[in-house]
């Protein structure tokens, strides 16, 4: 278990001090896969680099397992780290860069030889073990950071966006390999990403941060369906915002008015909120697509694109503005709509969810 | 369409080789022909008063290692000889090993510093090298002469009562060479570490290995080719050096390079000094050939 108390990063450079984390607090479980998601800049490695040990936070606690980190230097960490650029030591075979870690523990001879095999077969290298790293593709590469941090066994492995160098499909493959490699090694992973699509794919729990801060903490589902503010409902997913009236709430559960006129219930992040102007967010698969007479917001269709998977609408408002409805494409569908056709979003209940601004 | 690759291809072989003609000219005339010259003056007969007659002879090259005693006219090695030939490697060494000692560490710290000002220390390296030859040796007399800075100040100091002897010696020569090239030292090794991924630093680290073992695990052997090159750098003009053996060992502690002026000048035996120049060349081949060796594994092993 990491626990990261009120962690905060002033850069003092010779420009303005520039605060990269403010006031962090987050606790990471033991044996989980944890990711850290959020635009480039917001201070992901920075996080990560204050557990490694390579930054020394200006204020706030690391612990691991209740024992302060942030007294010890980083070789003194049970804590190992893959690479953005994977940092493989040139001068090494596969073979040695793995065993390096363990060598450096003082390990026995016999010892660290058992665990090399058993890393190169873990990451499915064994053919590959004395070759150079130059020698290896980018994605082996990658499975070769990978055994190298993993060998010594840490208590937590640091990933700083370790696919973003990898094409589409080897992205997706290690995508899956990682949460293997994750739930067969029982290692705490905490994972950064700026693409919210892997983090909602590999997390057990996310934190969105933004601008040093942590935003929004909770399980993808939460996070995807129950985005607690703008920024999060923007940045993870589509999301179609709408201007409403907040009449009423209750509970997890709040009235609007739309300004078509029409009365929804959505759900609330938060018990007790104001009457007032709000924010609406919809997930562009959350809305149908029917026929304008009884359905609360009416428009045109303007714009109709075939994704293979599924076909976006594209839906200008008769009140204000546009929506985006997302329907998943079944064999042989005959083409129910048509562009200039005039159309209606039908919301199920329950499915927006308010915004305080 | 199919023979006009092989068409042009031949141009471009040509027009390469034309780009060569001046660098070839001036090896066939610079370096190939004074060669030519000093190889055939070794086998040549000295003059009474210096030059050469025209007479073959291999005494020349037999007195670089052998010497007839002038009464018994008994045959034994050149001990003068073969003692400075001793000298010379052992002083080069030592200076190469002695810069590199000193020259690593300084590389390593303007390595590290900030890039915009990576190039004013490296000014501050180079600039001594730029000042004449001449003048920094005599400044290194000063320093470490009887009544020089260093003397004064420890007998200031209460350190010592009598002055040490210092310079005429081999140590001066060392301390001379070893600052006069210094730069060479420092420049490829900052090469290679300024080429250096610190990201590979921080894994060592975070490999759990200590400063001590990333250095000697990490850092060293990535910058062992800018090592290589610098001792090589340093070893082959500290073996033919002149001047600073000349002042700092004061014609007492004769190197290779002192030892062959000797035969150009009062020892007019001409056809010798040329066989020393030689051998003083092939000394340098061997040290060369070591470093392709070392240099060109380094390339295998890389791919
Ligand atoms: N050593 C540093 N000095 C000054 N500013 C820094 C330093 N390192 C990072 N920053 C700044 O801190 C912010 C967060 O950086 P980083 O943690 O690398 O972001 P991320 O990994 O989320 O893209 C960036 O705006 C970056 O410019
Ligand atoms: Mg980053």
């Amino acid at each position: 278990m990491i626990e990261i108390d009120s962690v905060t990063k002033i850069f003092t450079g010779r420009g303005a001090p520039f605060t990269a984390l403010d006031d962090v607090s987050v606790t990471i479980r033991e044996n989980e896969f944890f990711t850290l998601l959020g635009p480039s800049g917001c201070g992901k490695t920075t996080l990560l680099r204050v557990i490694a040990g390579f930054i020394d936070p200006t204020r706030g606690r690391v612990l691991l397992d209740g024992q302060d980190l942030l007294s010890l230097p980083p070789y003194r960490r049970p804590v190992n780290t893959v690479f953005q650029n994977y940092a493989l030591f040139p001068h090494m075979t596969v073979a040695q860069n793995i065993a390096f870690g363990l060598e450096m523990q003082d390990r026995p001879r016999a010892e660290v030889s058992a665990t090399v095999e058993e890393m190169l077969s873990l990451v499915r290298m064994t053919e590959m073990a004395g070759r150079k790293t130059s020698e290896i593709s980018g994605g082996q590469q990658q499975r070769v950071a990978l055994a190298r941090a993993l060998a010594p066994r840490p208590k937590v492995l640091l990933l700083d966006e370790p696919l973003s160098a990898l094409d589409f499909k080897l992205r997706k493959e290690m995508q899956l390999e990682l949460k293997r490699l994750q739930s067969e090694t029982g290692i705490t992973f905490v994972f950064v990403t700026h693409d919210q699509e892997e983090a909602l794919t590999m997390s057990d729990r996310i934190a969105v941060m933004n601008a040093g801060e942590i935003r929004q903490f909770g399980g993808p589902r939460d996070i995807y369906d129950h985005p607690a503010e703008r920024f999060v409902a923007d940045f993870i997913g589509d999301t179609n915002f709408l201007d409403v009236t907040l009449l009423s709430s209750e509970g997890s559960t709040a009235r609007v008015r739309l300004s078509s006129g029409s009365e929804l219930d959505v759900r609330a992040p938060q018990a007790d909120l104001p009457p007032g102007p709000a924010t609406l967010a919809i997930r562009p698969e959350h809305a149908q697509i029917t026929t304008p007479d009884t359905a609360p917001l009416r428009g045109v269709l303007s714009n109709i694109v075939y994704f293979g998977t599924d076909t976006h609408f594209h839906v200008e408002l008769d009140a204000a503005g546009s929506f985006v409805l997302r329907r998943q494409n079944q064999p042989d569908q005959a083409q129910d709509w048509a562009i200039g056709d005039a159309v209606g979003v039908k919301v199920p209940p329950g499915v927006g969810q308010v915004l305080q601004d | 369409m199919t023979d006009v690759a092989p068409v042009t291809a031949r141009r471009q072989a040509r027009a390469r080789w034309l780009l060569l003609v001046p660098a070839l000219t001036v090896l066939v005339f610079a370096a190939s022909g004074p060669l030519l010259i000093v190889l055939i003056y070794s086998f040549l007969t000295p003059g009474d008063y210096g030059g050469v007659l025209w007479e073959p002879s291999a005494q020349g090259w037999f007195s670089v290692v052998f010497e007839r005693d002038f009464f018994t006219d008994e045959l034994s090695l050149a001990d003068a000889h073969l003692s400075i030939f001793w000298r010379s490697v052992k002083l080069s060494l030592m200076t190469a090993a002695l810069a590199f000692i000193f020259g690593f560490p300084t590389a390593y710290f303007i390595a590290t510093r900030p890039k915009e000002k990576r190039d004013l220390w490296m000014l501050l390296i180079i600039i001594p090298f730029w000042t004449n030859l001449l003048i920094r040796t005599f400044a290194i007399a000063e320093l470490i002469r009887n009544e020089g800075t260093v003397n004064t100040l420890l007998i200031t100091m209460g350190v010592i009562d009598e002055p040490i002897q210092m310079l005429f010696t081999e140590f001066a020569i060392l301390l001379g060479m070893a600052y006069v090239y210094l730069p060479l030292m420092v420049l490829p090794i900052y090469a290679s570490l300024e080429r250096l991924d610190f990201s590979l630093v921080e894994a060592g680290y975070d490999l759990y290995a200590t400063r001590w073992r990333v250095l000697r695990k990490v850092i060293f052997p990535l910058a062992k080719p800018g090592v290589i090159a610098g001792s090589i750098l340093v070893f082959v003009p500290s073996l033919g050096a002149y001047v600073t053996p000349r002042v700092l060992g004061g014609g007492k502690q004769l190197m290779l390079g002192n030892l062959i002026e000797l035969q150009f000048g009062q020892g007019r035996n001409w056809p010798l000094g040329a066989a020393l120049s030689l051998t003083l060349l092939a000394i340098v081949m061997v040290a060369l050939l070591f470093y392709v060796r070392a240099a060109g594994g380094e390339e295998g092993r890389h791919g």
